[in-house]
């Protein structure tokens, strides 16, 4: 079997499991922030019990996200050795700086978050909160400075066969960073905000908690309303830049293959490379979205070099799904805020229950617009710098690849059972800290 | 200037991995004991008495490996895809350690319990084993060829040296681990903590100076104290704390045996950068392969950006380490529901 083909499989699924819970955590994370305001603000023991129930299933989701992190951060040594030579300069930094400045913050502060409520004042409590938030959204940030500098490499220069930093500033702020942090970011916000209204709606269908429940669920549905509909402009703003830095991916997420003006953007289609059937599009949208101009010339696929195609079919039906999901997500929250208006929330059956169904969707959205960042940029690992296939760790044989792929799956699809199983149980379980929680007492 | 950031990366990375041994360390000493409690409530205090600071000290391993990257990225690249495997295991280790730690507490059924305890204790024996490994093959070389990528098997990782060094960490861990359960439990659990100390504090010193032993035969490792004779105080200052160990576990002074631990381990790390520099990956093949500070760092303004984050950030990471130790200090007993 292939090599390159095994350490690629590895690592899409290492950081595709990766990836669902690292958005979710840092949604949670804000809107946990905004309980403990509440509750330091009115002293409510109902804010208080809140913020400790989803800080309770804000750690089990995190604790999944910090193992299957620790995979990551030597990933690159492993199995791409030859791209850890030629970025490392660059590469490297935001990494450590991601150990340095947000990884210790988050981990440390997060103790005093969970096991701190009988121990530190309030206010600590919730500066602890605070810096677990700021902690986690750091590390987003610095994470993406890396990937957005596979994409869009800046600040550097070629010597001795790698890349060397020129200028850290440029190399952090390269072409793709704000629009790919926000948009990403964006969408951990609905990823929390979904998880947290759905759970909460669940206790509403059920009857239980009611007063906690329904506060939940006013608190996530404006959180998800308003990110949704903030995903318009910013993942616009994400994709105007792709087609200024890197049409192919352009052309691929949209299927677009011949080069014209007034460019349609496709709503629907059966891709078959170069082909498209039973298409229906919209005329000259695509290059009013890419370039804000109805007439601006799109640069085609058959204009790139055959070799130099990012593979079409799962770029562009990951991005079609993935946009879809985002208008979905605005007419669901749109749809919530309207029956909050009408003071119809919790009597909906059909939104509680769309709500509680919904919880999957936004993790779904998230892995699908990796897929199009990550497959739209091939063949490259870095943007015309570095192919994918000469980055790999050539000494590593393919049955070894094979070998942990199959440990990684297995493990995996364990701790990925233990996580619904335990979430499952503090659902349950509920919002309910009595006698039970006899929390430990410094001796 | 570049000589400079070199030898400040190779001291920095050095005292990364340290702080990681003596932070880490504790919890995974902590785990190789644990199989050893088999009291319900001994296995809660336990798990408990690590709690809150897991986490953070795995993140020292994380800055490590980063930091490596970083300052060093060929040696990053030799040593990960060279070590492959074992490395994997170790990855597979601490990925069910982590969930294990958390997920034990919930457990409902005797069954859960098993599989989490299970998972906690080999994730915590197998890296406190392999650290060791890597680090005796590190210190006697790995076969390199020209573009710096590691030509052995599996197997080469596997000498009678390494395994030695690693089944000395392992003791170092084990010791370290149970002064720290000393210090942080109550009650039986904490009297039979210090009788693990003393036990494993015996085989650490035994194997200690076998290392040593081994280490001071191979002209190969040790050509720079020869150089410099006065590097001899390093391992003298490692000895004698560790000495210093069994002494106050003996007297119950556990704070003091504990810190005497730590001192330990930045003894012993400082005697290994001296053994190895300016080599960061030496080549057992041929001495013109190695991988050192000089052919396998970063340029000189990714050194010097990196630098600038090490000064500013790792102080602030340590105040508030220290800070949440404050918060915790003392006894921890069983947390019911967190």
């Amino acid at each position: 079997v292939d090599p390159v083909l095994l350490a690629r499989i590895q690592f899409a699924l290492t950081v595709g499991f990766h990836f669902l819970f690292p958005p979710l955590t840092i949604g949670m994370a804000w809107i946990i922030l905004w309980m403990m305001t509440r509750y330091v603000r009115t002293g409510s023991e109902l804010y208080r019990n809140m913020a400790r129930f989803w800080v309770k299933l804000f750690a089990i989701s995190f604790v999944v996200g910090v193992a299957t992190g620790i995979t990551m951060e030597f990933q690159f040594g492993t199995n791409w050795a030859q791209y850890s030579r030629f970025v490392g300069d660059i590469f490297g930094a935001p990494l450590a700086a991601e150990a340095v400045i947000a990884f210790f913050l988050e981990s440390t502060f997060l103790a005093v978050l969970v096991l701190g409520w009988n121990r530190v004042s309030p206010k600590i409590h919730w500066f602890s909160s605070l810096m677990v938030a700021v902690g986690s959204t750091l590390s987003a940030f610095w994470i993406l400075v890396a990937n957005s500098w596979q994409q869009t490499p800046a600040g550097y220069h070629i010597v001795n066969g790698r890349a060397e930093l020129t200028s850290f500033r440029d190399a952090v702020l390269n072409p793709s960073m704000w629009p790919r942090f926000f948009h990403t970011m964006d969408a951990a916000m609905v990823t929390g905000a979904m998880f947290v209204m759905g759970i909460s709606a669940w206790f509403v269908i059920r009857k239980q908690h009611l007063a906690f429940a329904k506060e939940s669920l006013r608190i996530a549905l404006v959180t998800m309303f308003v990110a949704s509909i903030l995903q318009l402009p910013l993942g616009h703003w994400h994709g105007m830049q792709v087609a200024a830095t890197q049409p192919e991916k352009l052309a691929a997420l949209a299927g677009h293959f011949k080069t014209q003006n007034r460019a349609p953007e496709i709503v629907f289609c059966i891709i078959d490379p170069p082909e498209t059937r039973c298409t229906i599009a919209i005329p000259g949208l695509l290059s009013l979205l890419a370039y804000g101009d109805y007439n601006a010339t799109v640069k085609g696929l058959l204009d790139f070099p055959r070799d130099e195609w990012p593979p079409v079919v799962p770029t562009f039906y990951s991005f079609h799904l993935m946009f879809g999901l985002g208008i979905y997500f605005c007419a669901l929250g749109s749809f919530g805020v309207y029956l909050l208006w009408r003071r119809r929330l919790f009597n909906s059956k059909l939104f509680l229950r769309l709500a509680l169904w919904s919880i999957p969707l936004p993790f779904v959205a998230n892995n699908l617009g990796w897929i199009v960042a990550e497959v739209g940029r091939q063949p490259w690992i870095v943007y015309r710098l570095l192919k994918t296939r000469d980055a790999i760790s050539v000494t590593v044989p393919a049955t070894q690849i094979l070998f942990t792929i199959i440990m990684f799956s297995a493990i995996y699809a364990l701790l990925f059972f233990a996580w619904l199983t335990m979430l499952k149980r503090e659902m349950r379980r509920g919002p309910v800290f009595g006698k039970a929680e006899a929390e430990e007492v410094a001796a | 200037v570049t000589d400079g950031l070199q030898i400040a990366w190779f001291w920095l990375v050095g005292a990364l991995l340290t702080g990681y041994v003596i932070l880490d360390g504790f919890d995974l000493g902590v785990g190789f004991w644990y199989l050893f409690a088999r009291k319900e409530s001994d296995r809660r205090a336990l798990l408990t008495s690590i709690l809150p600071y897991w986490d953070g000290n795995e993140v020292w391993l994380l800055t490590g490996g980063g930091a490596v990257f970083a300052a060093f990225p060929a040696v990053y690249a030799t040593i990960f895809s060279g070590l492959y495997l074992a490395l994997m295991l170790v990855l597979f280790a601490l990925i069910l350690r982590a969930v294990s730690i958390e997920f034990r507490l919930k457990a409902e059924s005797a069954g859960e319990r098993r599989l989490w305890d299970a998972g906690f204790a080999i994730g915590s024996i197998l890296p406190a084993l392999l650290f060791g490994v890597a680090a005796g093959n590190i210190l006697s070389g790995l076969p390199l060829d020209a573009s710096g990528n590691y030509v052995g098997t599996f197997l080469t990782l596997l000498n009678p040296y390494s395994m030695l060094v690693g089944v000395t960490g392992l003791a170092l861990f084990a010791t370290h681990g149970a002064l720290f359960a000393a210090l942080k439990t109550d009650g039986e659990i904490a009297t039979r903590a210090r009788g693990w100390a003393q036990r494993a504090w015996v085989v650490y010193l035994a194997l200690f100076v076998a290392s040593a032993v081994a280490t001071a035969v191979q002209p190969a490792i040790i050509a720079n104290y020869k150089a410099s004779p006065a590097l001899w105080t390093l391992p003298a200052l490692a000895l004698i704390c560790i000495l210093a160990v069994g002494y106050c576990n003996h007297r119950r002074l556990v704070l003091k045996g504990f810190i005497a631990s730590s001192l330990g381990i930045v003894a012993i790390f400082a005697a290994l950068g001296g053994a190895l520099f300016p080599r960061l990956v030496p080549a057992s093949n041929d001495p013109a392969l190695s991988l050192t500070i000089s052919n396998s760092s970063s340029s000189p303004l990714t050194l010097k950006t990196m630098l600038i984050l090490a000064v500013v950030g790792v102080p602030i990471v340590l105040a508030y380490t220290v800070w949440v130790h404050m918060i915790f200090r003392g006894k921890t007993s069983i947390v019911e529901s967190y």
